[in-house]
């Protein structure tokens, strides 16, 4: 299995000076969550065998389809799993302690704290009943024992920090009386409120509009850069990635098909999903009549089959692929790639094979 | 449109999401005992042992059989004029399903047809027939029968009646919420642009896919029609003596109550109950089974 | 919100026109009014004073403006049995209502909303089937006959609690329970839902990103929402339960306005039946007005409804 991947000076995010190298802030081993249903007849298997590295200050992003796993993999960090789901194997390791293995009293001391995640949706994950300074200065009396004055000046230099203007009167307002981009950056606040070291961000700005998207993920990057916060970046488009982040993990039926470097991966992408992906993008002035779309479906994560889940769909498949799943293989230069074309020729036979 | 806190008490008196069935199941028990219920409507006849409606006054209040004082002609026991209990609710089942079923259709044919005009029509006709079931879902059901019975007098057929005009609402407001969104679909633009006449539409269009919904909140209705007319004989003002009506059987029952004749009223009350539970769970089981979607209900 | 108030009070006097004109409607429309206005055993020559008196030959437009300034005035006619008028035999009787069904309301609440919230947390288990139960009798079983199944089980058999009347506190225990069990069940069901609902949301989700307890998620962010619809239903409810205490007080013999109603039918006190009616169906309207400004205080996304 893969170790560790290093990340690189001149990526596009940035890393403070003095962020310790020594240990990655997350690594996820041979992480597994499947979902099972029907007393054990039906398991899906959404999240599998995933291994990935975040380092203080690196921003990951996390690519993939609608069943890919990618929320589920964000659930599973943080362990707020629907009853269905369970981590079947792997472990996560936060600072040096297995997440896996916390309790839920544990945990919740993680959660909002060290490790916070935002939302896609700001306006159903805002309460409509509370005052927006009530939601965002919760954090922080839960987890600092902070007193409501204290947690609500905080509020206030929160709403500051993230763009939003006259903060005294908005934080006494309710969610409805905002706008879309303002709700989501008060998400944005709730989430930074009590200075955590990995921010997970599940497509944060999918619900915004275009001119907003750019204002808040300058925002993000900004705060980023201020707080030496490490961001896990879910979303699928590759745009975001190319401005955002450093590293970048592409997903497919719940595993990781291809990581590393975002400049590498986009210069040179080793597994044919991404490249379709990236294929897929329409350019100005390259010529082409017609959008390239990746042919046929995503599979049903309830009966994967037994090779490479995306042999189907692949225009360089051959027999192996279809036979059995691939390793991953490691391309050099931190990049990974869960295919059999990354493998060296000689190994690419089926074994027994002439 | 109407207000908002009255659509939430409707919407609220109705089962939402809180089934005592899965869908899966087949509610045998519930439909075997309404099936019984039915039977031994249909067979009264044949099956009561005694007139339902004479008595022997030598044979007043009787304990059922396995009391001391009872006996195998009276297998339930006898009421205050003698009459056999067990022969009374074997009656009382025709008088409570002929009721019910009849109260229940009759609400359901006026207030679907009302609800489908009402919603598809729009305009003053819809506000109308709105406001007019507005200020009916005011009026307590209970007390508005009752009155409507105070001045019509006691009677099968005038009970029958009354419940449907009190009931009739519930239907018409719901009906009324499927069509206004069934209006908008496809297949209903397709129909006015192909020229079919508005009494068409609604007739081939919009009636099958209402009819659903009618249906859930008939068997729904059918407990709370039912309770009603056990209430109403109770306060006699429903089916008049000596027709016996099961609610009419536990109001007689209250003499004897006192003295510690249980049976004449454990009975009856007992049947009611039976059937109304029968009713709701086969209601439940409709509804989840004819469209999971019908969070409305 | 101002406007909201207006167009809500607005709305409410429409209903209650309505409302007279259905009643003035039916006792019209059903046969010759004066023969439920006279005792019963009148003569032709009383009748015909009848409709003098009562302006019965007077063309229908113009009986039911009399009608309609009766009301307004808070004349709502004179009881044959009681020779009193009405509205003052209805006051009389109500604060005895209200009693029952304050008593009842608060069973129906200790009750119903603490098992919702615990069927809807816990789904499946003791408590979901406990209240299943619990809800499915409720739903089912006639007032009436729970009324009459706990005299003859706490009164005739066991001797502990009094069969009728009212003045003690004993009196009040089964008519309260009789008529609050369908309510706590149908407080439990809307309880249940309402948190199920609550509990799938976004924002409870959040709740939980955030690190937040169980008991503040489920306690703080949960309850408040789901409590407003419940809420509203209960004070719809208080009133309902009024109007539908005619069973109960008739078998417990509680001189509320239940009571009365009974004892108009069976006396053949029109007056007295018509004005119950009235006086009850005002009540609903009145009471959906006030819990819809109430709901418009608690929760301030309804103030905007256009």
């Amino acid at each position: 299995m893969s170790n560790s991947i290093h990340s690189f000076a001149n990526s596009e995010g940035a890393r403070p000076a003095n962020a310790p190298v020594n240990r990655p802030l997350l690594e996820l081993r041979n992480l597994s969550t499947h979902y099972i249903s029907g007393q054990g007849s039906r398991v899906v298997r959404a999240v599998d065998d995933v291994t990935l590295t975040v380092n203080a200050g690196e921003t990951l992003g996390i690519v993939g389809e609608s069943g890919s796993g990618k929320s589920t993999l964000a659930l599973t960090i943080l362990r707020v799993l629907p009853p269905a789901a369970h981590i079947v194997d792997g472990h996560m390791m936060f600072e040096g302690e297995d997440l896996v293995r916390k309790s839920d009293a544990e945990m919740r001391q993680i959660r909002g704290k060290r490790i916070a995640m935002i939302l896609q949706d700001p306006m159903a994950s805002l309460n409509p009943l509370f005052t927006v300074g009530d939601q965002v200065a919760e954090p922080i009396r839960v987890h600092e024992s902070a007193s409501r004055a204290n947690a609500w000046r905080r509020a206030i230099d929160l709403l500051k920090a993230v763009r939003i203007a006259s903060p005294e009167t908005r934080v006494r307002q309710h969610p409805h009386e905002m706008s879309g981009g303002m709700r989501q950056r008060i998400v944005g606040a709730i989430g930074m409120s009590c200075e955590p070291r990995l921010l997970i961000a599940d497509e944060p700005t999918t619900s915004l509009d275009l001119t907003i998207q750019a204002q808040y993920l300058n925002l993000l990057r900004d705060l980023q850069r201020e707080h030496g916060l490490a961001l896990i970046f879910i979303t699928h488009n590759l745009g975001i990635v190319a401005k955002m982040c450093n590293q970048l993990a592409v997903m497919y039926a719940g595993r990781v098909v291809e990581s590393g470097p975002v400049s590498r991966i986009f210069n040179a992408p080793a597994h044919p999903y991404t490249e379709a992906l990236l294929n897929s993008i329409p350019r100005m002035g390259d010529g082409r009549e017609r959008l390239t779309a990746i042919e046929g479906q995503p599979p049903n994560l309830a009966s994967l089959p037994p090779g490479c889940a995306f042999a189907a769909r692949c225009s360089s498949a051959f027999e192996r692929c279809r036979v059995e799943a691939p390793p991953e293989a490691d391309l050099g230069g931190g990049q990974m790639a869960r295919c059999w074309l990354a493998v060296p020729a000689p190994a690419r036979a089926v074994a027994g094979a002439v | 449109m109407s207000t908002t806190t009255e659509s939430r008490l409707l919407a609220a008196t109705l089962p939402s999401r809180f089934s005592f069935v899965r869908s899966r199941d087949f509610p045998l028990v519930p439909v075997a005992i309404l099936g019984v219920i039915v039977f031994v409507a249909v067979f009264a006849d044949l099956l009561a042992p005694h007139d339902p409606q004479v008595g022997s006054l030598a044979a007043r209040f009787r304990p059922p059989f396995w009391q001391t004082g009872g006996g195998a002609s009276y297998l339930l026991g006898t009421d205050q004029l003698g009459r056999d209990v067990l022969s009374r609710l074997i009656f009382g089942a025709r008088v409570s399903l002929v009721v019910g079923f009849t109260a229940v259709i009759f609400a359901g044919v006026v207030g679907t047809t009302l609800g489908i005009v009402s919603g598809y029509l729009g305009g003053w006709v819809d506000q109308v027939i709105m406001r007019v079931v507005d200020a009916w879902l005011a009026l307590p059901a209970l007390s508005f029968a009752i009155f409507l019975a105070a001045i019509v007098g006691p009677s099968e057929m005038n009970i029958v009646i009354i419940l449907g005009l009190v009931f009739w609402t519930r239907y018409a407001r719901i009906v009324r919420g499927e069509v206004l969104s069934l209006k908008e679909r496809d297949f209903v633009r397709l129909a006015v642009v192909a020229g079919c006449s508005k009494w068409t539409i609604m007739r081939r269009h919009i009636l099958p896919n209402v009819v659903n919904s009618a249906i859930v909140l008939a068997s729904l209705m059918l407990g709370v029609v039912i309770i009603a007319e056990a209430s109403l004989s109770f306060l006699g003002v429903g089916v008049p003596p000596p027709k016996p009506a099961w609610g009419v059987m536990l109001s007689d029952g209250k003499q004897g109550l006192m003295v510690g004749y249980w049976w004449l009223t454990v009975f009856p009350g007992c049947c009611i109950m039976l059937m109304v539970l029968s009713a709701n769970l086969l209601g439940d089981w409709l509804r989840v089974k004819l469209d999971p979607q019908l969070r409305q209900l | 919100m101002k406007q909201f108030i207006i167009r809500r009070l607005g709305y409410s006097v429409l209903s209650l026109l309505l409302l007279s004109l259905t009643i003035f409607f039916f006792v019209r429309v059903t046969g010759d009014p004066a023969t439920l206005l006279v005792e019963p055993g009148a003569s032709e020559a009383d009748i015909a004073a009848i409709h003098h008196q009562f302006g019965l030959d007077r063309p229908l437009v113009v009986q039911y403006a009399l009608f309609m300034v009766n009301l307004l005035r808070g004349d709502l006619g004179q009881s044959f049995y009681y020779q009193m008028p009405v509205s003052e035999l209805y006051l009389s009787r109500l604060p005895n209502s209200l009693l029952l069904a304050t008593v009842a309301m608060s069973f129906s609440l200790l009750v119903g909303l603490p098992v919702g919230v615990l069927t809807a947390v816990r789904t499946g288990g003791f408590w979901d089937s406990a209240g299943k139960l619990f809800t499915l009798l409720g739903l089912s079983l006639p007032s009436f006959f729970v009324g009459l199944l706990m005299i003859l089980f706490f009164s005739v058999f066991l001797g502990w609690l009094p069969s009728s009347g009212s003045g003690t506190v004993w009196h009040l225990f089964m008519p309260a329970f009789a008529l609050g069990w369908y309510f706590a069940a149908a407080h439990m069901r809307l309880m249940r839902s309402a948190m199920l609902d609550v509990l799938g949301s976004e924002y409870v989700k959040l709740a939980r990103l955030k690190g937040l307890p169980q008991i503040m998620i489920i306690g703080k962010h949960a309850l408040k929402n789901a409590l407003t619809p419940v809420i509203t239903l209960a004070g719809i409810n208080l009133v309902q339960m009024i109007n539908v205490a005619v069973i109960v007080e008739t078998v417990f013999a509680w001189p509320g306005v239940g009571r009365l109603l009974y004892e108009g039918v069976s006396f053949r006190d029109f007056p007295v039946v018509q004005g119950v009616v009235i006086l009850g169906g005002s009540m609903i309207v009145i009471v959906n007005l006030i819990v819809d400004i109430f709901y418009a205080v608690l929760d301030p996304r309804i103030r905007l409804e256009a």
